[in-house]
This record gives structure tokens, C-alpha cells and sequence, in this order.
């Protein structure tokens, strides 16, 4: 019975004990089968996507998710941005000795169940294990092959002056439900984490539209996403503030902590650039999924002025966004 | 009422309006505001870019960090670096450089800095371990109080581990220098609302004696609006004087208590503010009765000067002698990510604010 992971669990005999007693049978996979070097196993015909992240996030379970899945969900989502069908997937695992081996569990398990609604197999993966104070409970890198469909060339590149912008939901629950679990921020403490897989989202809205660039909102939120498809189209968004949903527990923590909502980190939202004329039924598809009931137009492309993205504010003016510094809020992926 | 109705499109553009016919009476206006919330929210807000062309907004030293000697920093720092001295400060100040370093710098090295949301949690910090705990005292009126109450409450239960770095700066005694240097040309202030619902309209005499008027307001879209429309209406009647438009907020007397919790522990001093110099009475000591929470006393920190790196053009734009974006290190050597000085990276300073939102048109 293991009850906590040790040194010991990182090789040889003890990591044995760990893999056949809990992360085989918690994800799912036959103990008795051989573990061979590397995962044999065919792709079915088209253009390979490949990606890969890694999850640092404290704490590593949070309202609406943990590590787990997140660690699927960002990888899959990397993959669905491109337009690719998620396939497989690897789980490399960085364990600090001590942790409590019921929460790894309850991450395995999560990984598993994420991964089996998302529809892709882990193929792969790896764990090590290192000192008390070398890593934050636990470490997770997935990386992840997909496959494009025939016709699909999705960039961030290729937004053109005329299209409209459309986002996938409300903003900023993510890093807002993280920041709170993790600082006891009560005020902000109904905030659940938006982390989801979006591929049958954008599936949906790639059927819908001839979308040219889709990008999911994480690190820097909507603001970085929007300056780095302006900067690689060489356009200049324009987004309405008063188009842009943004939930009142998000509001009402970024106003008491002086955040801009567009800065906060999403987990299951994404950007979509879009032909103006399909924009409407882009959305339309989208609001008929899941992780989509809150699509919307909030913005439209222009020819590109000095500034890359603007904000058309309440009150009527346009100032600019910028892409946050560095460290708005570290450790929320 | 909720925040939405003071930032109702239709009212806004109502007082866009007013404040365009009453600029077309005017000369070009340069409008002063002196608080770091004010500069955030009008670059927030897109505000310079409703207004007309000879109505400026500058920005004058509303962000207590940005006035806050960079040899303060270092002092910290090193205490925290080689005294085993835990540093609770506040947020704002972590990533601000010092001559050689910032907190975040010091603290990737090893040191025990801990961001801390106010006083009572630098108190939390050292009833609950032995260590060594200084709080950074920084900030104007609004804080001020604050800090002293947790002085006050060290005191009182002789918590022996913790003590008080302070470089408390206050509002009235800069305006008075800002308005006796003739180059800013100030025709009138924006007044802070949160330091004026301590200090009271009547802290603002300086003012009028100079004949320069003044509007108390709020922060909100329409408070904003509404306070720069007082006050082109102020200048429009050729009329000195201080008007209150911050009233669910501001009483005309400020917070007598509080004044009297600052009055208790602290007494005023001549201060150092970056890049503008030595003031007259413009910061806090604490007390004599205080002076073993005092960290200066306690580790024996000297007195310091106002070293600024080369080329920064802080004073100058604390000041509002210069826009932020007229700053030779702007954007170029001096960025959030690599600031060379306060205004930068504070969360309230005039730079970070025309970096993130563009500033002037």
C-alpha cells in the first residue's frame, strides 16, 4: 500500500510498485501488458499536427479542474487550433516526493476521463520522481499528434482586413478561479475554471465558416492572442468592450485587484478570425456545443494604423491593448 | 448604485459634449492629475481621445511608488539579501528597481520577500514565526492610516520581530511645489478622490492662495468626465476655487479619525521624492514612542539621496514636464519587462499607463 510517493518510487523496484499499483490501473491501461520503449501504432491519412506543454500550475487542483486535466485539455486544445483531429497523446509525470499518493490519483483519473471524452489515447508516457523542494507536488508535460483534415490551413497569419473576430465564451475564469483557490481571494471565490477540450467546438465552427485563424486565449488572455494575430497578419483588430462578455465574478476581481480582464488566462476559450459573412453562423454553430453557448462577434479586422489591437471602450473612445508583462499572474497553466 | 450607471455611454458623450463648448471659450488648458488610479482609469477609459485639442490631461506624481527613492529599494533588498530579514511588501513594489536590484530579483536569489495585500498581513506574518519581519511603509493618505494602526497594534501586543520601513510620502505639500514651479503651467487640478476622503477639501488651500482651481472627483468614467467639466467651468468663470464632485465618497472634513490614528504614530519630515528632490515636510517618521518599530533605527539604515540611472526621465514626467512617451528611454531601454524606473512597472505610474493603454494621441 503506498500512501505517499518517496525517492525510492523513481526507479527500479519502487517505480515498478508505482506504475503497476497506481498509474496503470488509474489510467486505464492493462498492467499485465508489456511496456515496450515506445508506442508502435498507425495514423489514419493526412497532415500531421504535433504539439507539446507543460503544466506547472498552483495548486494543482482548482475550482473546475486540476493538472489532470488540464494537462490533456491544453494539449488537445494546441492541436484543435491548427484544425487538427486529436489522436494521442504522451503523459510525462515530475513528482516532489511526499505527495499524497490519493492526489495523484484523483489527477490520473482525470487524465483518463478527460482524455476518453476527448476521444484520444495516451500513448506514452514517463515519471520521475525528485527531492521535497526540487518541484511543486507534481509536474505534467503532455505532447500531442493530431491529424489535419484535406483543405484546412488554418494560421495566425492570415486574418484579412474585413473579417470579424469571434470568441468562443466569457472571459478570464480560468486564471481568476486559479488566483483565487490559490490566495483564499473569497470575493472571487464562485469563479469555476473555463478548461475544456475545444476540438468539437472548433470542429463545429470550422464546418460552419471557412475560419482562417483560430487560437486559444491561455498565457496573457485575449489581449495576447489578439496582438499576436495582428502582428503576424499585419492587420489591426478592433474589439468592442461592450461585445466582450466578461462574467461578474471576473469583473469584480479584476477591478479590486487591477487586472484587465483581457490579460487573464482562459483554458477553454478560443479567438476565431472569420470571413465577416460567415460570422453569424460561425457563432450560431458554435452557441448548439458544448464550452460554446456564449460565442460571439466581438470585433471585426482592419487595415493595419500604428497600434495592432484597439479597444473601443464604453464610453466610446479606442485605446489600445497591449500584451501583458510577464508575470500578471505566474503559475496558472 | 452599481458601476455600470457611472459609466453610462449616453451620459458620457452628454458631458463630452459640454466639456467640448466649454473648451471653445477656452485657451489651451493643461488639467493635472495627481493620483495613479486616475492615470490608470484615463488611459483605461480612452479618455485624452474624447477630448479636444486644447484641453490637456497630465499626469502629475500620483504614484507613491513611483516618488519612492530607488535607495530605498536597495536598502530593503539588502536587508532582505544579507540580514535574513523577511521584507512584506506590497505588490506594487516587487518589481520596481532599485539602484541595483528589485525585490523579485533579490527574492529568485533565495531572500524571504513576501507580497502582502496590506498592513494587518505583515502583522498576520510576524505574530506567526520568529523571523525577522519589516513591513515597506510606502504610500500616500489613503495608506497611511492603515500602517499606522498596525504600528499602533505591535505596539500593543508587543510583537517583538517586526518593524516599519517607512517612506510615507503626502499630497498637499507637492502641490504646493508643483504650483510654484511656473514651467508646468497648470491651470488646474484633478484631485484624488481616495487621499481627499482622509485629508478633507480644506487640505487644498495652497490652491487657491496660488489661484489655481481644483475639482475632487471620483474614478469612474462619469466622475472623471464630470470632474474635468467642473473644472473647464471653474476656468470658464474665472473662479479659484476647490470644488467637491466626489461627495458619496469625500466629506468636506475627510476622515478626522483617521488623520488623528496618523497624527498619533507618525510626525511630518522634509522627504525625498524620486526625481524631484528633497520636499519641505512632505513625509512621516514615526514617533519617538514608535522608534523601536522603526526599521531605520533598528538596523541602522542611513538617510537616502535621490541617485537616478542615466537618462531617466522620471522627474521630468512626474512632474509633467514631459509626456512619458517624450522620455529618451521609453519604450526603447526602459519597458515593463526591463523597467529602468517606477513609473514603468508601478501599477499606477504614468509610463506603465501610456505603455498599456497608448497614452497621449
Amino acid at each position: 500500500m503506498i500512501d505517499s510517493v518517496l525517492l525510492s518510487h523513481g526507479s527500479g523496484r519502487g517505480l515498478d510498485d508505482l506504475l503497476h499499483a497506481v498509474i496503470l490501473p488509474e489510467l486505464g491501461t492493462d498492467p499485465a501488458a508489456p511496456l515496450e520503449d515506445a508506442a508502435v501504432f498507425a495514423l489514419p491519412e493526412g497532415r500531421v499536427a504535433f504539439t507539446t506543454d507543460s503544466f506547472v500550475i498552483r495548486p494543482v487542483e482548482f475550482p473546475g479542474g486540476d493538472i489532470g486535466k488540464l494537462s490533456v485539455c491544453g494539449t488537445v486544445n494546441d492541436l484543435a487550433m491548427v484544425g487538427a483531429v486529436p489522436h494521442s497523446l504522451s503523459v510525462a509525470m515530475i513528482i516532489e516526493e511526499g505527495l499524497d499518493v490519493e492526489i495523484l490519483r484523483r489527477i490520473l483519473r482525470s487524465i483518463r476521463r478527460e482524455s476518453e471524452m476527448a476521444g484520444v489515447s495516451i500513448r506514452c508516457g514517463d515519471t520521475k520522481v525528485v527531492d521535497r523542494g526540487k518541484a511543486d507536488g507534481i509536474f505534467i508535460a503532455t505532447s500531442g499528434i493530431g491529424v489535419v483534415p484535406p483543405g484546412l490551413d488554418l494560421s495566425v497569419a492570415h486574418a484579412q482586413p474585413g473579417d470579424a473576430v469571434v470568441l468562443s465564451g466569457p472571459i478570464g475564469l480560468h486564471g481568476i478561479a486559479v488566483l483565487a483557490a490559490r490566495e483564499g481571494l473569497n470575493f472571487a471565490s464562485t469563479a469555476v475554471s473555463d478548461c475544456a477540450c475545444l476540438h468539437r467546438l472548433a470542429a463545429a465552427l470550422l464546418k460552419a465558416s471557412r475560419a482562417r485563424t483560430l487560437r486559444d486565449a491561455t498565457r496573457g488572455g485575449c489581449a495576447a492572442v489578439l496582438n499576436e494575430i495582428a502582428l503576424a497578419s499585419g492587420v489591426t483588430i478592433v474589439v468592442r468592450q461592450s461585445a466582450i462578455p466578461v462574467p461578474p465574478e471576473v469583473a469584480g476581481a479584476c477591478s479590486y485587484l487591477g487586472l484587465d480582464p483581457l490579460h487573464v488566462a482562459n483554458e477553454g476559450r478560443f479567438i476565431a478570425i472569420v470571413p465577416a459573412d460567415e460570422a453569424e453562423a460561425a457563432v450560431a454553430a458554435c452557441r448548439t456545443m458544448d464550452h460554446g453557448h456564449g460565442a460571439c462577434i466581438i470585433g471585426s479586422v482592419e487595415q493595419r494604423t500604428r497600434v495592432p489591437v484597439l479597444l473601443e471602450t464604453i464610453i466610446g473612445s479606442r485605446r489600445m491593448v497591449d500584451v501583458p508583462s510577464g508575470d500578471l499572474l505566474p503559475r496558472i497553466c | 448604485m452599481d458601476s455600470a450607471a457611472f459609466n453610462d455611454p449616453a451620459a458620457a458623450h452628454a458631458l463630452v459634449d459640454t466639456i467640448a463648448g466649454l473648451a471653445r471659450g477656452l485657451p489651451e488648458v493643461r488639467l493635472m492629475e495627481v493620483c495613479g488610479t486616475h492615470t490608470m482609469e484615463i488611459g483605461r477609459l480612452g479618455i485624452r481621445q474624447l477630448l479636444p485639442d486644447n484641453v490637456r490631461l497630465i499626469s502629475g506624481p500620483g504614484c507613491p511608488v513611483c516618488v519612492t527613492p530607488a535607495a530605498y529599494i536597495d536598502a530593503a533588498a539588502e536587508l532582505a539579501a544579507s540580514q535574513g530579514v523577511c521584507i512584506a511588501t506590497f505588490g506594487d513594489l516587487f518589481r520596481v528597481p532599485g539602484n541595483s536590484r528589485s525585490f523579485a530579483q533579490v527574492k529568485a536569489a533565495g531572500a524571504a520577500i513576501e507580497v502582502v495585500a496590506s498592513p494587518r498581513a505583515a502583522l498576520d506574518l510576524a505574530r506567526k514565526s520568529s523571523r525577522p519581519v519589516v513591513f515597506t511603509a510606502v504610500g500616500f493618505e489613503t495608506t497611511i492610516p492603515a500602517t499606522a494602526a498596525a504600528v499602533k497594534a505591535a505596539a500593543s501586543e508587543g510583537i517583538t520581530n517586526l518593524s516599519f520601513f517607512v517612506a510615507h510620502r503626502l499630497v498637499p505639500p507637492a502641490l504646493d511645489v508643483l504650483l510654484a514651479d511656473p514651467s508646468l503651467r497648470i491651470s488646474g487640478f484633478l484631485l484624488p478622490g481616495h487621499v481627499s476622503a482622509i485629508v478633507g477639501a480644506k487640505a487644498y488651500g495652497a490652491l487657491i492662495n496660488r489661484g489655481v482651481p481644483g475639482v475632487i472627483t471620483g474614478f469612474e468614467a462619469l466622475d472623471i468626465l464630470a470632474g474635468i467639466c467642473s473644472l473647464l467651468g471653474l476656468l470658464a468663470r474665472k473662479e479659484v476655487a476647490v470644488k467637491n464632485e466626489y461627495t458619496r465618497v469625500v466629506p468636506e472634513n475627510g476622515n478626522p479619525a483617521a488623520r488623528r490614528l496618523m497624527d498619533e504614530v507618525y510626525e511630518p519630515c522634509d522627504a525625498v521624492w524620486r526625481g524631484i528632490g528633497m520636499l519641505s515636510q512632505s513625509g512621516l517618521n514615526l514617533r519617538p514612542e514608535f522608534a523601536t518599530f522603526d526599521a531605520s533605527v533598528r538596523y541602522g539604515l542611513k538617510a537616502f539621496g535621490d541617485e537616478m540611472p542615466e537618462g531617466c526621465g522620471c522627474g521630468s514626467v512626474l512632474k509633467g514636464l514631459i509626456p512619458p512617451e517624450e522620455c529618451p528611454l521609453f519604450g526603447v531601454a526602459c519597458t515593463p519587462e526591463n523597467p529602468v524606473g517606477p513609473c514603468m512597472v508601478s501599477s499606477e505610474g504614468s509610463c506603465a499607463a501610456a505603455f498599456k493603454y497608448g497614452g497621449a494621441r
